[in-house]
C-alpha cells in the first residue's frame, strides 16, 4: 500500500520540519504496518479496524471539543450521513458500473459529512458552549428520527447495505479480505490523522484555541469567532464523514444506530477518557474504549457500569483524561526524577487497585444474586467459582475492598510528597 | 369536534407534564448558567423510586417520598459533584451531567433490572371520569391536571410574593451583589437544584405509571425537555409553559389526524406516479402526519433558532 509516503509527503510539503517533528508519524506508520503481523488472528484485525475508524471520528470530534472548545451532542449524525451516502454510493457504482474504486470512497463520505456540516454549522455556531449544544443535540435527535421516516434514503429499521466488492479490483486488490480492508483504513487514518494534525497547526486552528479561550479578544483582535467556529465545525464533519466512509467499507452496513444519541455520547466519553487537550489523547481513548467494549463486554455484563463510573470520576477529578496524567508526568522525567516517583506508587495504587477490583466483584455479586435466574446461585469470577450467596465471601470482599482504600487513603501523603519532591528542581524550592 | 377535545385534554396532561421537566431545567439554567443534561434522569429515579416506595407503603406515600428523596439526591450532586466541577468551567460542567446521566441509567438497569416495571396508577383513581362521544376519560389524567397545576401556582407564588422567592429571583441577575449583602448564595443555588430536580421527581411519579417506567425513559423525554426551553426562550418560566403546552398539544394532535401528504399533494395539482416502488420521492408520497409527529418539535426548534434565536418569550440570545 502506499501509506508509507504519506509523512514524507507531510515533510516535504512544509520546509524547515525537524527529524522529530516526523519521527512520531514514521513510528506509527511502522506500527500500523506491523500490527497485522503481530495480531494474525481475524478477530484482532476486525478489532483494530473498529479501532482505527474509533480514532479518526475521535480525531475530528475533538477538534471542536479539545480544540474549538464546542462541545457536540450529535456528532454521530455526520459520520452516520457520510456513511449512508457511501453505501449508497457503492451502491449505484455496482448497479451502472461506474469506474470508482473503492478506496477513494471514504472521500465522498467526507465531503458529504462537511456539506451537512455547512448546512448545520451555519445555524448553530453562532455561539459556542451550552446553546451550541444544545442546537447540535436538537439537530442530532431529528436526524435521527428521520431515520425512520425517510425509508429511501435511510433504509427504515433494517438500515441500508451494500458491498465492498463492487467493480473493477483496485491494482489487483479486491477488499475482500479483512486485511485489505484494514490496510485500506490504515491508510485513511494516517492520512486524516496527519491533515487534521497540520490543521491545528495552521492559523485557523490556532485561532480556533484563540477563540475557546477567550471569544472576546480574539474578536478584538479582528477576527470573527462565528467565522472561526464554522470553519472548525466544517473541517470536523468532513473527517467523520470519512470515518463514515470507512465504516460503510468495514462493515457494509449503516443502521439508524449510526445517528443516534448513544453513538454520539459514546464519542464524548471517548474523547474526553483519552483527554481533550492533547492532540493524541482521543487516540488513547479510542483504543482504550474499543478494548473495553470488545474485551470486557465478554467477561461482565455490567461494564457499561464500570464505564460511566470512570467517566464521571474523570470529569470530576481528571479533566485532563489519560493524556493529561502522562503529560503530568513530563516535568519530572525532564529532571531526571521520574524513578523517585515508582515506589511511592506502587505503594499507593496497588492497593487501590486491590480495592477497586473488590469493589467491582462486590457488585457482581449483588448483580448475581439480584438478576440471575432463580435456583442458579453459583457464578464465576476472576476464574474460580463460587456460591454467590455466600455471607463469607461477601464480608471477606468488604474486608479486602475497605483495606485496599484504607491503605490508599494512609500512603496518599506520601504520594503527594514524593510529587512534589519530584516535581521541584534541585537546590530550587527550600 | 368532540375529537379536538379529547386531544385538548390529552395534548394538555403532556404538556403540563413537560412543564414540570422544563420548569425546573430553565430555572436551574437561568440561576447558574449549567444546562443540567441529567434532568430527565431525575426524573426518571422519581418514578423508580416511587414504584420501589409503593410496592411497600402504597402510590401515595410514593407521590410524597419518592420526590423528596430525589430532591435531596439532586442538591447532594450539585453540592459534591457540579460545585467541583464548576471551576473548570461550563463546558466540562455540561460533560459532568451527562455523564451522570449516563451513569444513573445504568444504575437503575444494575437495580432495577432492563425490562418496564410493575408501576401503576392506584386503584382509587381507575374509573372512568367522564367520557366525551365514546372516548373515556380516566380520572387519573385530570388528577395528573390537578397536580401539576397546583405545583405551578405554588411555584409562581414562591418566586414572586415570597422572601425565598425574592432573593432567588435576585441572585439569578446579581450573584455577586446578593451575596455582598449576606446571603449565602452556593446555598441558594443548592436549593434551587434540589427543588429543580425534586419537581422532575414529581413528574416521574405522576408519569411512570401512564408512560411507563423503563430505563429508557429518561432518554426518551430529555432531549424533548430541551428542545422545549429553547423554544420557549432560555431562562423563562413563562416561556417554558407556553412551549410545553405548544409542544404538548402539537405532538398530540397530529398523532391522531392521518392526514396523509399524498392527500395534500393532490389537492395542490400533483399526481401520484403509477409506481411508486422505484421512485426516490417515495417516502415524501407515503409520509402521514402521526409518522412525522415526534419530530414536528425538533423542526420548530429549528425554524426558532433561525427566525428567533431568543426564543418565544426569552429575552436572551439564544
Amino acid at each position: 500500500m502506499t501509506d508509507t509516503t504519506t509523512p514524507k509527503n507531510a515533510s516535504s510539503s512544509l520546509s524547515g520540519l525537524t527529524f522529530g517533528a516526523v519521527l512520531p508519524w514514521i513510528l506509527a506508520t511502522l506500527f500500523l504496518l506491523v500490527m497485522p503481523f503481530i495480531f494474525t488472528s481475524n478477530s484482532a484485525i476486525t478489532i483494530m479496524n473498529q479501532m482505527a475508524i474509533t480514532i479518526i471520528f475521535a480525531l475530528a470530534y475533538n477538534m471542536l471539543l479539545g480544540q474549538g472548545g464546542m462541545l457536540s451532542f450529535g456528532h454521530a449524525v455526520y459520520m452516520g450521513v457520510g456513511g449512508f451516502m457511501c453505501v449508497h454510493i457503492m451502491n449505484y457504482v455496482e448497479d451502472y458500473s461506474l469506474p470508482l474504486p473503492l478506496p477513494l470512497l471514504p472521500l465522498f463520505g467526507g465531503l458529504f459529512g462537511m456539506g451537512l456540516a455547512t448546512i448545520v454549522g451555519s445555524f448553530s455556531t453562532r455561539k459556542a458552549g451550552t446553546v451550541f449544544a444544545m442546537i447540535s443535540l436538537g439537530v442530532g435527535e431529528m436526524i435521527a428520527a428521520c431515520s425512520i421516516i425517510i425509508v429511501a434514503f435511510f433504509g427504515g429499521e433494517e438500515g441500508v447495505s451494500g458491498d465492498r466488492t463492487y467493480g473493477l479490483p483496485f491494482f489487483g486488490v479486491e477488499v475482500l479480505q479483512q486485511i485489505e480492508v484494514y490496510y485500506l483504513i490504515a491508510f485513511w487514518l494516517l492520512l486524516s490523522a496527519v491533515l487534521m494534525f497540520l490543521f491545528s497547526r495552521t492559523p485557523i486552528g490556532r485561532m480556533a484555541n484563540a477563540v475557546r479561550d477567550n471569544p472576546e479578544r480574539a474578536e478584538f483582535l479582528g477576527y470573527s469567532a462565528r467565522w472561526v467556529r464554522f470553519f472548525s465545525f466544517v473541517a470536523s464533519g468532513f473527517f467523520c464523514g470519512v470515518a463514515g466512509g470507512l465504516f460503510a467499507i468495514n462493515y457494509e452496513i449503516l443502521t439508524e444506530e449510526n445517528l443516534n444519541l448513544t453513538q454520539s455520547g459514546a464519542i464524548l466519553l471517548i474523547t474526553f477518557l483519552g483527554g481533550v487537550g492533547y492532540f493524541f489523547g482521543p487516540i488513547l481513548g479510542a483504543v482504550l474504549f474499543t478494548l473495553l467494549q470488545t474485551i470486557l463486554s465478554l467477561q461482565t455484563e455490567i461494564w457499561q457500569l464500570y464505564l460511566g463510573v470512570l467517566f464521571v470520576l474523570t470529569v470530576m477529578y481528571f479533566p485532563g483524561g489519560m493524556a493529561g496524567i502522562l503529560m503530568m508526568h513530563v516535568p519530572a522525567i525532564r529532571l531526571g526524577k521520574a524513578r523517585l516517583l515508582v515506589v511511592p506508587y506502587i505503594r499507593t495504587l496497588v492497593p487501590a487497585i486491590i480495592g477497586t477490583l473488590a469493589g467491582a466483584a462486590l457488585l457482581e455479586i449483588f448483580f448475581h444474586r439480584r438478576h440471575a435466574p432463580l435456583g442458579e446461585e453459583e457464578m464465576t469470577l476472576f476464574w474460580t467459582s463460587f456460591d454467590s450467596h455466600s455471607d463469607v465471601i461477601l464480608i471477606s470482599l468488604l474486608a479486602v475492598c475497605f483495606g485496599g482504600f484504607w491503605l490508599t487513603r494512609k500512603t496518599a501523603p506520601q504520594m503527594a510528597e514524593a510529587w512534589h519532591k519530584a516535581n521541584t528542581p534541585d537546590g530550587g524550592a527550600a | 369536534m368532540d375529537l379536538i377535545l379529547v386531544n385538548l385534554i390529552d395534548g394538555l396532561v403532556t404538556g403540563l407534564l413537560l412543564f414540570m421537566l422544563s420548569a425546573g431545567l430553565t430555572l436551574i439554567f437561568s440561576m447558574m448558567g449549567v444546562l443540567n443534561f441529567a434532568h430527565a434522569s431525575f426524573y426518571m429515579l422519581g418514578a423508580y423510586f416511587a414504584y420501589q416506595i409503593s410496592t411497600y407503603m402504597g402510590f401515595w406515600a410514593g407521590l410524597l417520598i419518592a420526590p423528596l428523596i430525589v430532591g435531596i439526591a439532586g442538591a447532594g450532586v450539585e453540592r459534591y459533584g457540579l460545585r467541583k466541577v464548576h471551576q473548570y468551567g461550563h463546558v466540562p460542567e455540561l460533560i459532568f451531567t451527562f455523564g451522570l446521566a449516563l451513569l444513573i441509567e445504568e444504575l437503575v438497569q444494575y437495580i432495577w433490572g432492563k425490562n418496564h416495571v410493575a408501576y401503576s396508577a392506584p386503584e382509587v383513581l381507575q374509573f372512568t371520569l367522564f367520557s366525551i362521544s365514546g372516548n373515556a376519560i380516566p380520572a387519573y389524567k385530570i388528577f395528573m391536571i390537578f397536580v401539576s397545576v397546583s405545583i405551578f401556582i405554588a411555584l409562581l407564588y414562591v418566586l414572586t410574593r415570597t422572601r425565598v422567592g425574592m432573593i432567588i429571583q435576585a441572585s439569578l441577575t446579581y450573584p455577586k451583589t446578593v451575596e455582598a449583602l449576606g446571603h449565602n448564595v452556593p446555598l441558594v443555588f443548592m436549593g434551587v437544584f434540589g427543588v429543580g430536580t425534586a419537581l422532575a421527581g414529581v413528574a416521574g411519579v405522576i408519569a411512570g405509571p401512564v408512560l411507563g417506567t423503563f430505563p429508557g425513559m429518561a432518554f426518551l423525554l430529555g432531549s424533548i425537555v430541551f428542545v422545549t426551553i429553547v423554544i420557549g426562550g432560555l431562562g423563562s418560566l413563562w416561556g417554558a409553559l407556553v412551549a410545553s403546552l405548544l409542544i404538548g398539544w402539537i405532538t398530540t394532535f397530529a398523532a391522531s389526524y392521518n392526514v396523509g401528504m399524498e392527500d395534500l399533494l393532490t389537492l395542490i395539482g400533483f399526481t401520484k406516479p403509477e409506481d411508486l416502488s422505484e421512485s426516490a420521492l417515495r417516502d415524501l408520497w407515503t409520509l402521514t402526519l402521526p409518522q412525522i409527529g415526534p419530530i414536528l418539535p425538533y423542526i420548530l426548534m429549528v425554524l426558532i433558532l433561525v427566525f428567533r434565536p431568543q426564543g418565544l418569550l426569552g429575552k436572551r440570545d439564544a
